[in-house]
């Protein structure tokens, strides 16, 4: 009964084609107090693979990320999920097909992380997948390692071990389409390795996987593909390997960069040249308009 | 789509086995507890309270009225024990659990909504608001909606309130501690000069009414306030419990909330209007009283953690047993005279929201 009225009125999502647009975005424009921070952005994202938003700060990765989330309206131009534009998705349906990591979690009052963890599955209550929730949430927790501090709260926890706790609960809502803003930055090493290899994962079972990196050479070895921004455009899109070119990274960073190939693996390295004059690159960019 | 990367270590297992919620049973079994022993102090306090005054009604009379009266049996006390029990006890106590419920309920439900631990209708100003409703109507002698005139300008005033904290308190999409609480002082200043104003223009009968809002007491009770309130509480008090998962989600901020499929705007605004009419309901007929909704979800939160599933039906209760205690202090401790319930609850909740203020100004590592 409680079943049947909690799932009235919301479309479940069907499945996914392997390689299917999950989401678009076409010609979108994006303004934040008045200044433009996205504009005449195309963006094509498919099931399966893992997509990289690469780029300087300020470029406008979360902002793109937050358009694909519809948290952010577009002034012009559309962005789509599943086919319809964002806009006429409910909250409770987008929650079914979406579910987004932000830059940083922070909670109000003292849950533990047992309980973020779970709070992934809310959209799926009233749903025929409420059955997964236990199961959803014990793998979620395993894959980030986090079990070992389920019953702690999560306010007692270091900045690492809170993102892999949000990462759990972003995993444990299960949706064909994650958006990741910087998964990456509160990590070690190792936990960074696992958040992407996690996210790979997430794309051979067939889901799309959107990722905001800062670190090239980890968006180079996971990232199907991957597209550079720079002042709010797309300028580059493709597989890393075609798209990270030293003299284009050169440029958007504003920071000379070589791009070579692992003397032992041949996978992409792509390194800051600290023996290069800086004056160099500088004088061939244009200023900077400063970060939102 | 292209190979996955070149080297991949190998992959965390996906397929473990469900973790026991080992830690959910116990936690269940632990609001079982509180529950239980919330409703029995509850049921044994409001007794005892109804017993306990200047006219003793023994505990053994009082069942077989209350009985009696049910038409179960038991024997109706003498006239005057019947009358006192009847007309006096009975509404208050039965005032005191409406009006606690709803005050611990608005409490619960503004820290939710605020995400803010130090919400709460008394501190942020809407206890006073409505009392400007209540005494603008006594000082204008208005009586345009007959019984229900001051509980209506109480609820038309709270709501306004709590709209213009909402509006004033919020910047992208937050509330700050400071900006809540610095809020709360200004309303409570502007809300203190509207009721200054109306104590100016009121003569002595209805001066006597207004302090009696701003000290807040129940010992006007009467049978058609209890009826007076009874929709408004019990409304609120019916809706609440079923935004408890959404109020969960909401701890995460508003971005995440929306992300896991709440309507936040739609949430809140439906709240406000909770909050507004439950405590609009409380002021209405017991004047202003505060920290009741602060402190019961507090020591609640502490006792069971943060769900809202337990917690908004949890302080309705200990917010019910906190008043029916502190009216039963408040009648009996000065004997013959009585003090004031607000003044009582304020006393002991201060020094409360004091150590709290501390406490939650040390984790943050300061207000900046």
């Amino acid at each position: 009964m409680r079943r049947l009225f909690t799932a009235r009125g919301r479309r479940s999502p069907g499945p996914v084609a392997p390689g299917a647009v999950v989401a678009e975005a076409s010609g979108a424009r994006v303004r934040l107090a008045g200044r433009t921070v996205l504009s005449e952005v195309d963006l094509t994202v498919r099931a399966g693979e893992v997509l990289a938003l690469v780029g300087p700060n300020g470029a406008g990765k979360s902002t793109l990320l937050a358009a694909l989330a519809a948290d952010l309206p577009v002034e012009s131009g559309t962005v789509r999920l599943g086919g319809r534009p964002v806009a006429e998705w409910a909250p409770a349906e987008l929650a079914l097909r979406r579910a987004v990591l932000p830059q940083a979690t922070t909670l109000s009052f003292p849950f533990t992380v047992a309980e973020v963890v779970r709070m992934g599955r809310a959209p799926w209550a009233g749903t025929a997948a409420e059955d997964e929730d236990g199961e959803a949430v014990a793998a979620a927790m395993a894959a980030t390692e986090v079990d070992g501090f389920a019953a702690r709260p999560f306010s007692s926890l270091s900045g690492g071990e809170r993102a892999r706790v949000a990462l759990a609960r972003v995993l444990a809502q299960r949706t064909a389409l994650l958006l990741l803003d910087e998964p990456t930055a509160a990590l070690d090493l190792r936990h960074q390795e696992l958040v992407l290899r996690l996210g790979r994962e997430r794309a051979a079972a067939g889901d799309a996987v959107v990722v905001v990196l800062h670190d090239l050479g980890l968006a180079a070895a996971y990232a199907d593909r991957t597209a550079v921004l720079h002042e709010g455009r797309v300028v580059a899109e493709g597989p890393p390997e075609r798209v990270f070119d030293a003299e284009l990274l050169s440029r958007v960073y504003r920071q000379p960069v070589e791009v070579l190939p692992h003397p032992r693996t041949t996978e992409l390295l792509v390194l800051p040249r600290r023996d290069a004059p800086h004056g160099e690159i500088f004088t061939r960019c244009r200023p900077d308009h400063g970060n939102p | 789509m292209s190979a996955p990367p070149r080297h991949s270590p190998p992959a965390p297992d996906l397929s473990a086995e469900p973790a026991p919620a080992a830690g959910e049973t116990r936690q269940g079994r632990r609001t079982g507890w509180l529950t239980l022993g919330l409703g029995t102090a509850l049921a044994v306090l409001a007794l005892l309270s109804a017993s306990i005054g200047a006219y003793e009604i023994p505990l053994g009379g009082m069942v077989d009225s209350l009985l009696h009266r049910a038409g179960l049996g038991g024997a109706a006390l003498d006239r005057v024990g019947e009358s006192v029990l009847w007309n006096v006890r009975l509404p208050r106590v039965v005032l005191a659990l409406l009006v606690g419920a709803s005050l611990g309920c608005a409490g619960a439900l503004m820290q939710g909504v605020f995400g803010n631990p130090l919400a709460e209708p008394g501190v942020i100003g809407i206890s006073m608001g409505a009392a400007v409703g209540a005494a603008g109507a006594i000082a204008l002698g208005l009586d345009v909606l007959g019984n229900w005139t001051v509980t209506a300008f109480a609820f038309a005033a709270g709501l306004l309130t709590v709209l213009l904290v909402y509006a004033l308190s919020r910047l992208d999409g937050r509330t700050e501690v400071v900006t809540l609480i610095l809020t709360g002082i200004a309303v409570n200043a502007f809300a203190g000069a509207l009721i200054g104003l109306a104590v100016f223009f009121a003569d002595n009968a209805q001066l006597t009414q207004i302090t009696f809002w701003q000290l807040g007491s129940l010992a006007q009770a009467t049978w058609p306030k209890v009826l007076a309130v009874l929709p408004c509480a019990l409304a609120g008090l019916a809706i609440a419990p079923a935004f408890a998962r959404k109020l969960d989600l909401l701890a995460l901020g508003e971005r995440p909330a929306r992300h896991l499929g709440v309507d936040v705007e739609r949430l809140r605004m439906t709240l406000i209007l909770v909050v507004a009419l439950l405590t609009a309901a409380a002021v209405a007929v017991a004047g202003v009283i505060t920290f009741v909704g602060l402190l019961v979800p507090h020591l609640l939160r502490m006792a069971a953690g943060p769900g809202h599933r337990f917690l908004i039906p949890g302080s309705a209760l200990g917010g019910a047993l906190v008043l029916v205690a502190a009216d039963l202090a408040a009648r009996t401790v000065a004997q013959p005279a009585e003090l004031p319930l607000g003044v009582l609850t304020a006393l002991f909740g201060s020094p409360f929201f004091f150590w709290l203020l501390r406490r939650t100004r040390r984790r943050q590592g300061g207000w900046a």
